[in-house]
């Protein structure tokens, strides 16, 4: 077998405050493919990152909008068009009565939206990935924080990435396998 | 009792939510300790009691389907007995959940980390109990699937305009939008509990729920703002809900019903209870799984503090309806309301009286407050109140205007059966829960740990972060 294709290089943080400047640095070098992997959502990392505003309040509106709207259509369409009914002497198109369902689904398609919009972007379930390949990075649901600069980055150079990620104060460094 | 002492964060300047200066990998391994332990046997003694009832609950149920609702103590005019007092019962004990997760999480209160997780899986399993009720008093339990709005052989659609209805669509979208919540806030957790295990059968299992997780900021980004707008569609939801069921009764035509307070009424009611159930189910948990320095007795006293504002609330809500009832000059909701108080029903009256009313009372102590014995004794009296709030509600069918259509309501063995097997059915789900998922919301907790600011110093800087760490190239093989 051919040796295995190398995904990238991965290093090692202790605490918030060094991934906080390593990723900093890294977004300043000019990478493009690299991630940040933590136990917990770092405050302000995103913007260490340099990453660009979630997508999923679009889709969350889009959801809600459209589930308002089929709340509401169904309602009127099996009261008023397919099965009118009489009941209680009230008007056959009594809207106001049909406000609860009509929020009750604007809420439910909103949470779909955003539950699913969110699998969606981050393209999970995502069972395997290189990164699993490194014994270490067990620890990023635990206590450690990593850096992962990908190589088929433009800017990535073993020698050099990991001058870098030496710089940054990594506590360990190591080449992940595809 | 000891007090821990309260030492200040040294950013935020408040004392910090988790007591005893914690490291990530401590939380890690209190949290998921009770999940990896050797010994069960106290779990299988509690998990088999609660199975026990859970059986009395299916042959309970399996009987009302065999015989229909004929079994249970309702007569004319009582046609709504202990199936609808039940069900508003659970559903208000899961809005203390929802509360927390979502209502506070938006008013960035960061203790509700350390309970969050634990109140959500009680709404889940208390709306679980909650819909059994309105699934089994229908009596034709086979055509239930006439409450949605799906082509059927009678050609014919749900009526819209029918609070009953309603109650059918706020329900399921709470429970529904409460699991996913849930889920949500389990997925980070259950990657821990993957990287964790030991054995392969539990990394595939723990596997399969995290759906492959890594923490990659790039999908934290994401995964926070989903958490958010969650957050915030579920607060209206959980308004709404209790809202709709105060509505099955407001909405109809009977005399200690037909009133605008209700929906407020309901909610703080809802709340109330939700929050002493909490208490009553932390309470022991915290210190059977020692996670006393996660679950601190500030965290308890909040949820006390809320109890008071909800439980004064709630009375408040006694005392105007019996205002108004007066005000109104209708002498038959003045009757229904003197009914109450002096009635049939009395006694179910002022056992609720003295549980809502003057039990949250004492929290305005700062001692009872932080006692956990008294908020443990407390809580459950607040539970048997609201149960009989509910009780007392429902009551009021049995006294019609017209004196010859008086009835009187006592439940039978059957209805007794019922709702202590719902309990079995509550408990089992929750033993499963403690047993098999994170209790605490592990990587949430973090967040609110002072070291998880990036801006937070050690006192002893210094050591660490430098080249003589040793980095070491290795490559790792998969």
């Amino acid at each position: 077998m051919a040796e295995k294709k190398i995904y990238g290089m991965l290093a090692e943080f202790d605490s918030t405050r060094a991934i906080y400047h390593a990723c900093e640095e890294v977004r300043d070098e000019g990478y493009k493919h690299w991630d940040a992997c933590t136990p917990f959502p770092v405050h302000g990392l995103d913007k260490a990152m340099g990453l660009p505003p979630s997508k999923i309040p679009w889709i969350v509106l889009g959801m809600a909008i459209l589930g308002g709207i089929a709340g509401f259509t169904l309602q009127w369409w099996t009261t008023v068009i397919d099965y009118p009914i009489l009941i209680a002497g009230k008007p056959m198109f009594s809207w106001p009565a049909f406000m609860p369902v009509t929020f009750e689904l604007t809420v439910l398609f909103g949470a779909f939206g955003a539950v699913f919009g969110m699998f969606g972007v981050n393209r999970l379930p995502t069972f395997n990935h290189p990164l699993f390949n490194s014994e270490r990075f067990q620890a990023v649901t635990d206590d450690k924080f990593f850096i992962a600069i990908e190589a088929r980055d433009p800017l990535y150079d073993k020698r050099k990435t990991k001058k870098l990620f030496k710089k940054l104060g990594a506590t360990h460094i190591e080449l992940v396998e595809e | 009792m000891a007090t821990v002492k309260d030492t200040l964060d040294p950013i935020k300047g408040r004392a910090p939510l988790v007591t005893s200066g914690a490291t990530f990998k401590e939380i890690t391994d209190a949290v998921a300790a009770p999940l990896e332990a050797d010994n069960y046997r106290a779990w299988w003694v509690c998990f088999l009691v609660a199975v026990f009832f859970l059986g009395i609950f299916l042959v309970s149920v399996s009987y009302l389907i065999w015989e229909g609702t004929g079994i249970w103590g309702l007569n004319n005019p009582v046609g709504w007995g202990w199936a609808i007092v039940n069900f508003v019962f659970w559903v208000g004990i899961g809005h203390a959940g929802t509360l927390i997760s979502a209502v506070l999480f938006l008013f960035r209160q960061d203790w509700r980390t350390s309970i969050n997780r634990y109140a959500e899986a009680m709404t889940i399993f208390a709306v679980i109990c909650a819909l059994m009720f309105p699934g089994i008093h229908v009596g034709r339990i086979w055509v239930i699937y006439w409450v949605f709005p799906i082509p059927n052989q009678m050609d014919m659609w749900p009526n819209f305009m029918s609070p009953l209805l309603w109650d059918v669509f706020a329900v399921s979208t709470y429970f529904t939008v409460s699991l996913l919540f849930w889920y949500v806030g389990l997925i980070p957790d259950f990657a821990t509990m993957r990287d964790r295990s030991k054995t392969k059968a539990r990394k595939i299992a723990y596997g399969i729920f995290a759906l492959g997780w890594r923490g990659s900021m790039r999908h934290w980004l994401n995964y926070e703002r989903t958490y958010l707008i969650l957050a915030a569609l579920a607060t209206p939801l959980v308004l709404s809900v209790h809202t709709i069921v105060s509505f099955d009764f407001a909405v109809s035509n009977v005399y200690g019903w037909h009133t605008t307070i209700f929906p407020p009424y309901f909610v703080a009611g809802a709340i109330f209870s939700g929050f002493a159930m909490v208490l009553t189910l932390i309470i022991p948990a915290r210190k059977i799984f020692k996670l006393e320095h996660i679950v601190t007795t500030k965290h308890l006293e909040n949820m006390a503090k809320i109890i008071l504002l909800t439980g004064s609330l709630v009375g408040y809500a006694y005392g105007m309806e019996f205002f108004i009832a007066m005000y109104s000059g209708n002498q038959y909701e003045q009757f229904a309301f003197a009914n109450r108080m002096f009635g049939d029903y009395a006694w179910a009256y002022w056992i609720m009286v003295s549980c809502n009313v003057i039990t949250p009372q004492f929290f305005w102590f700062k001692k009872m407050r932080r006692n956990v014995v008294v908020l443990f004794v407390l809580s459950i009296f607040v539970n048997i109140g609201m149960w009989f709030e509910r009780f007392v509600i429902t009551m009021s069918l049995s006294a019609d205007p017209l004196p010859s259509a008086h009835g009187y309501f006592s439940p039978t063995i059957w209805d007794i059966t019922t709702l202590i097997g719902s309990f079995g059915l509550f408990f089992t789900l929750f033993f499963l829960f403690i047993r098999f998922i994170p209790m605490v919301a592990i990587a949430e907790v973090k967040t609110v740990l002072p070291q998880a600011d990036p801006h937070w110093h050690p006192e002893d800087e210094g050591a660490g972060h430098s080249d003589e760490a040793g980095s070491q190239e290795v490559t790792a093989h998969g």
